[in-house]
């Protein structure tokens, strides 16, 4: 069952109720939920749909590495991420981030940290559509060049 | 045999998400070169991030038979 995993990639509408369950538990004091949603207008041009589109096996393994980096800098946090691929609707929800621990700061700190290190590490890739044509989105770090050895090390 | 995938916009470009090479062991070098070779379009294949068997690798990480290789433009999850 997706919804007992606490690191999937799926296609269906996501629901961030099942996330939050999988990291509540009682030595937690906080649990902050970062849900993303399909943007309409980016710097005033207008977004029909998106697609996204993922290389699954080792996007979910990806995210499960960067909920263990989240867990290393924070023992006592835990951590469940889940991305949505396919066609999406604009207001739909592609990504959900669950952090749960014991004081707030850090529950918003990996939060964070999850969602910048997805941009950076997950084989995850979303097209764009408008009304005058597509194109697939990518760099949106603006990192000019990765190492040899790919993004795994240097950033946090 | 080599299995070798392909994403988003090179998927679309060389009309296939995968490709496969009859070789016992090489480099990621040498399937870069193999891919410009068999799809000249793809351009990205001489700079896209490159994983075997789902981890980041390098250009001389050796690939054997059974692997699988993929290309990994510039994602934008999230």
């Amino acid at each position: 069952m997706e919804q007992k995993r606490n690191y999937y990639i799926t296609e269906k509408p996501l629901d961030p109720s099942p996330l939050i369950q999988q990291v509540i538990r009682p030595e937690a004091g906080a649990v902050n939920t970062f849900i993303g949603t399909v943007r309409e207008l980016t710097e005033g041009k207008r977004t029909l749909s998106l697609t996204y589109e993922a290389y699954k096996s080792m996007a979910e393994k990806k995210l499960e590495q960067i909920g263990r980096e989240i867990e290393a800098e924070n023992k006592d946090s835990r951590v469940a991420i889940a991305h949505r691929i396919g066609k999406l609707d604009i207001s739909d929800i592609a990504v959900v981030i669950a952090v749960s621990s014991p004081h707030r700061d850090a529950s918003y700190k990996g939060s964070r940290y999850a969602i910048e290190r997805i941009k950076e590490i997950v084989p995850i890739w979303k097209k764009e559509h408008w009304e005058d044509g597509s194109e697939w989105i990518g760099d949106q770090l603006e990192q000019t060049a990765y190492n040899e050895k790919g993004p795994e090390e240097g950033t946090s | 045999m080599i299995t070798i995938y392909f994403f988003a916009g090179m998927k679309e470009a060389a009309g296939t998400p995968q490709m496969t090479w009859e070789i016992e062991e090489t480099t990621v070098k040498n399937i870069r070169e193999k891919v410009k070779e068999t799809y000249p379009q793809l351009h990205q294949a001489e700079f896209a991030m490159t994983a075997v068997n789902e981890e980041f690798a390098g250009n001389d990480e050796t690939v054997r038979t059974g692997d699988t290789v993929a290309f990994i433009p510039p994602v934008s999850g999230g």
